[in-house]
């Protein structure tokens, strides 16, 4: 059981943090206090070119010598700092948090690492699986993750988050169960500019680790989500399918449902059930991806999840729970419940 | 007679197939191949009475499955033509190489020189309705016939001392049978093989093929029908049911 | 005989009290256990097979039977198998020939790995209410696809499919040629895929007339001995299976006696009546992989690539390696046979002592296919010793698409695995081709039994799946996440890709 929350400007006005942290601490009746996080598009733009890494360190020496020296030797570091936090009597400091603006040398880019994407994908997965003491929590660019073990208002405290103004922004209110309450457990999870949010457990979760794992990715936090954020990252990014189809790939519709569909259409689907088995996620699940274009949510397939969709003009609002929006947003418009695997998108305008 | 010329110059064996398929449909009665070159599979599976006409090198298993067509190669032919054949005609103007008719189940092959290894293996037979048959104008090496359950494989040796000289004649032969032209030494069978009198009979039997070879190539029969074979067959139908004893 | 015989392995009585003379033992018996001799029915126990015929045929429940009614002594090495074994062979000089899968006491793995299920954290699925989805295509997958946008907007679907087959259940037959086989058995498997939406394997000795109506949910073989294969066979299965090797005798030929090669067999083996039907060890235009692609690509030619084409191996140590080797070569399933994979006959020493299970050859298998990024070129069919609806879902988890059951088949048409299939005498009219035998096995009988335990298997599997909280077949595939091993050691496990229980 968790709260999650998505929002979304499509006209890239900016929103700081604080209603996000009102609105997510409402549901600390969905979390247990273990851990809370925030991912905030749009925070960096001074360094808008860069990718942002938030990493955590067990300790500055050794750990944070060789990811020093791992970034140094794949591209140049434009910039590099402790990420400011205040103390907070609810949470206990077990990592510093650290970010790093950074680019990929173009030297390094040929064959499977043809793009600075595959670059800081292949850094990620080296730092997280190989380099004790260090884990690479955020990748993208002009935006980061904010996350620790604790409840979502110490969490926004710690980083204060009331500093950093996006126009995309999710939050997450954990309940651990199958994993360790530990900070790189929180969500969301990322890689390059994708961020989830999820509620729920995916029980697919052996057969898309297998899957994603077969191209390269590692799955290292020992939580099921992180599996998401590479599924996301497959199939939208590396097999260039729209997010609606990504959806239609993780959440597909039923055999007789495509069944009675016409021939065409019908076709299409199987082939991406066909095509895209292994990355269906089973299981209850209510997610919200952030995204380099916009935000997306979608629930598992027989609804086993809340999700609650609001809209306001440009803002768009998904979440597990109705009143979360309104704290965002007491003047929301329209809010529906969407159907079992139905893709939410909110896109900015153009 | 309806002719359609095709040239297969670089072509793939798929299109190339899809063409003669194509004017098979389109009621051509002879279809000329020019420029074949390595193109395997030709008249793979193809049925209906259809003469085709290659010039140049097929690839390996020309003719497998094909049930019914004629196909006559200007050239030698590679692997296994006649592959698991099961009715019409393949005739070779050259050599082939190994596993020439492979279980081949009915209609003929017919190579004007040499065979390589392991010709007519596992060639079946059902009475007389389905019976393939081999010729070899000149010689085939080891293992001819082995495995053979049925049909006729012949060898003629023209231009040869002896018709073979390779060993494993018949190897494992459970039905069928191999005649051979001349004298064969005794150690030149196989497992299971075994040497059987060559009679009138057999000869008036095999005549036919024979005639039907000769005018295939050009060559005279007279010479064929008036001379000494050697004729082997299964020494059991059961060659190596005495291998075994129960659980 | 200066080896005298060996104990028989039977001991059958009549409980005479109970018995009221009615013959059915006799009649029944194949084997010629039981002869009347005047009023009184006669009992020569060493003919005793165990394929309990009499026992299940006797109207009084009279007939006792026990094996082993004599002791050897005990001997840890020594077994008894093994003495009887060499006095056979010192006897005969041959090698000894057995029926069925495996008989040796080893270790299973599948009973040894533990499925999972949900508990507070997710739901599971009541599959009976809620959608379950077992369908399963087998086939070549795009490893990715390819979209474009029409004029009016609309997306479509620019990659191609190559053909699948279309299972509603990942449970098929396995091949078991009509000649190992009755005609009746091979008619009431046909008749129970065909009504379930599933498939099964005509093996090698051709596709008989009668099973004409059932074609499109027959897999034909192509096996080394090439029976019953020409362009009409080839066009009328629903896919083509290339025999490479058998988990029951890897590396071998396959061996029909001449018992059972009659007037019907002949014909669609077309070889002479009473000879032994051989299939060579190696396809013999297969010497090398790369003739295997052009052996799969022939067939696909004949058939104007219409069909899926499979390539059965034994599962033998190098499976992996061997499979993706398969899966590069337009193969479009690989179907990997455990060493528990029966058999109509087989040398005992290579029934017994070569190859792997199934269970690590679906693990290393899947786990090369996905290292070298072609697990979509390919569907992995497991089979070889597959019991029932639990191994079904750990062959599953641990990579298969599919499974196909064999022995499992035939015991559900009364086979009681006494494994002296060979010898044309099967009592229960599966494996023979005795006519009066042969009638014994109704067919439509036959097909609602083996309807009822794939039916039977298929609502177990839903079950499972249920429980673990997976309503679609893809998120059991491969998700070892969801397998425990239990006793297994830390190699297996490894292997396996599997944690141990607990963790």
């Amino acid at each position: 059981m968790c709260g999650i929350i998505g929002f979304i400007d499509r006209t890239k006005s900016r929103m700081d943090g604080s209603s996000i942290k009102a609105a997510l601490s409402l549901m600390n009746e969905r979390g247990s206090g273990d851990g809370a996080g925030y991912a905030a598009y749009g925070i960096y733009p001074e360094y808008a070119d860069y990718y942002a890494l938030h990493v955590f360190f067990d300790d500055l020496g050794e750990p944070k010598k060789k990811v020093d020296e791992l970034l140094q030797q794949s591209g140049e570091i434009v910039h590099q700092e402790e990420i400011p936090t205040t103390p907070q009597p609810g949470i206990k400091k077990v990592h510093i948090p650290w970010r790093y603006f950074f680019k990929p040398s173009e030297d390094l880019m040929s064959g499977k690492m043809a793009s600075e994407k595959d670059v800081v994908t292949y850094l990620v997965m080296e730092v997280n699986s190989n380099v004790k003491g260090a884990t690479i929590f955020s990748s993208g660019k002009n935006m980061g993750v904010f996350k620790a073990s604790g409840w979502p208002e110490d969490v926004a405290n710690f980083y204060r988050i009331e500093d950093y103004k996006g126009y995309i922004w999710l939050g997450h209110n954990r309940y651990p169960t199958n994993s360790p309450g530990w900070w790189g457990g929180a969500h969301p999870f990322n890689l390059l500019n994708w961020s989830v949010v999820h509620n729920g457990e995916i029980t697919s979760y052996g057969t898309n680790q297998r899957y994603v794992e077969g191209y390269g990715y590692k799955c290292s936090l020992f939580t099921d989500t992180e599996v998401v954020a590479y599924l996301f990252d497959l199939l939208g990014r590396q097999h260039g399918l729209s997010y609606e189809m990504v959806v239609k790939a993780l959440a597909p519709p039923f055999w007789d449902d495509i069944d009675r569909m016409p021939a065409k259409e019908a076709e299409l689907n199987k082939a991406v059930r066909l095509t895209y088995g292994s990355a269906l996620m089973n299981g209850p699940f209510a997610i919200v991806v952030g995204t380099e274009n916009g935000i997306v949510g979608f629930t598992d397939r027989i609804k086993l999840r809340p999700l609650v969709v609001g809209e306001n003009g440009n803002r768009l609002y998904i979440s597990s729970e109705e009143s979360a929006i309104r704290v965002l947003d007491p003047e929301v418009k329209k809010v529906y419940t969407p159907r079992a695997g139905e893709p939410i998108i909110g896109r900015f305008i153009e | 007679m309806k002719t359609v010329k095709i040239d297969a110059r670089g072509m793939h064996y798929t299109p190339l197939n899809q063409k003669i398929r194509a004017a098979v449909a389109d009621g051509a009665e002879e279809i000329i191949l020019d420029n074949i070159l390595g193109q395997r599979f030709i008249g793979d599976g193809l049925r209906g009475n259809v003469r085709i006409i290659v010039n140049g090198v097929p690839g390996g298993d020309l003719g497998m499955f094909m049930s019914g067509p004629t196909c006559i190669v200007h050239g030698n032919a590679e692997h296994a033509p006649g592959n698991t054949m099961d009715k019409g005609m393949l005739v070779i103007h050259g050599s082939a190489g190994d596993a020439v008719a492979h279980s081949m189940r009915g209609g003929k092959v017919f190579i004007k020189n040499n065979i390589g290894y392991r010709g007519g293996i596992h060639m079946k037979q059902y009475d007389v309705e389905a019976r393939p048959i081999l010729v070899v104008g000149g010689t085939a090496h080891s293992f001819l016939g082995e495995y053979m359950a049925g049909g006729l494989v012949l060898v003629l040796g023209i231009g040869k001392d002896k018709a073979m000289t390779d060993r494993g004649i018949g190897s494992g032969i459970h039905g069928g049978e191999i005649i051979l032209r001349g004298e064969v030494d005794d150690f030149l069978l196989g497992v299971g093989a075994k040497k059987f009198k060559f009679t009138e009979s057999d000869l008036e039997r095999i005549a036919p093929t024979i005639k039907n070879f000769c005018e295939q190539f050009g060559y005279d029969p007279a010479e064929f029908l008036d001379t000494n074979y050697t004729k082997i067959g299964p020494a059991s139908s059961r060659p190596f049911a005495s291998k075994y004893v129960w659980e | 005989m200066t080896l005298g015989s060996v104990p028989s392995k039977f001991k059958v009585s009549i409980d005479r009290d109970q018995c009221m003379d009615c013959g059915r033992c006799i009649e029944n018996c194949s084997y010629g256990v039981y002869r009347r001799e005047g009023d009184k029915i006669l009992i020569e126990s060493r003919k005793c097979t165990g394929c309990l015929r009499c026992v299940a045929m006797c109207p009084r429940d009279a007939i006792t039977l026990t094996e082993k009614p004599i002791d050897y002594r005990s001997h840890p090495l020594w077994t008894r198998e093994v003495r009887e074994d060499i006095i056979k062979q010192a006897r005969s000089g041959k090698i000894i020939l057995s029926g069925m899968g495996n008989a040796r006491d080893l270790p299973v793995v599948y009973d040894r790995l533990l499925l999972d299920a949900c508990q507070v954290t997710n739901p599971s699925i009541d599959p009976l209410r809620e959608p379950m989805e077992l369908r399963t295509y087998i086939g070549k997958k795009p490893s990715k696809l390819n979209f474009r946008k029409t004029e009016s907007g609309d997306v479509e679907l620019e990659t191609k499919l190559a053909p699948n087959l279309k299972l509603n259940t990942p449970i098929m037959i396995g091949h078991m040629s009509f000649g190992a086989i009755s005609l009746n058995a091979q008619l009431s498997m046909a008749k129970a895929v065909t009504e379930l939406g599933t498939y099964m394997g005509t093996g090698e000795g051709g596709l008989h007339r009668d099973l004409y109506p059932y074609q499109d949910h027959m897999v034909v073989q192509v096996a080394s001995g090439r029976f019953g294969v020409n362009i009409d066979y080839l066009e009328r299965g629903a896919a083509i299976e290339i025999k490479i090797g058998q988990g029951a005798k890897p590396g071998i030929g396959g061996h029909l006696p001449g018992e059972k090669v009659n007037e019907e067999v002949s014909r669609t083996r077309m070889i002479p009546v009473g000879s032994d039907a051989i299939s060579p060890a190696p396809h013999h235009d297969i010497y090398s992989i790369e003739d295997l692609v052009q052996l799969i690509r022939s067939l696909k030619e004949a058939t104007e690539w219409k069909k899926p084409v499979f390539v059965k191996i034994a599962a033998v140590h190098n499976v992996a390696p061997i499979a993706a080797g398969i899966a590069r070569s337009s193969a479009d399933a690989v179907v990997i046979d455990g060493f528990r994979g029966g058999t109509g006959a087989a040398p005992k020493v290579f029934r017994d002592n070569v190859g792997i299970p199934i269970e690590v050859a679906i693990a290393s298998v899947d786990q090369k296919l996905r290292e070298q990024g072609v697990r979509n070129e390919i569907s992995i069919i497991a089979s070889g010793g597959i019991r029932s609806s639990a191994d079904l879902a750990k062959s599953i988890a641990l990579g298969a698409d599919a499974v196909n059951i064999g022995t499992a088949a035939l015991v559900a048409l009364g086979c009681r695995v006494c494994g002296n299939c060979y010898r044309n005498l099967c009592p229960w009219g599966i494996a023979t081709q005795r006519p009066e035998l042969v009638s014994r096995l109704d067919p439509e009988r036959g097909a609602v039994q083996v309807s009822n335990l794939i039916k039977g298997w298929t609502y177990e599997l839903s079950e499972l799946m249920g429980a673990a909280g997976i309503n679609s077949i893809e998120s059991l595939r491969g998700n070892r996440d969801r397998l425990r091993g239990y006793m297994l050691d830390e190699e297996m496990l490894k292997i396996l890709d599997v944690l141990p229980a607990g963790a």
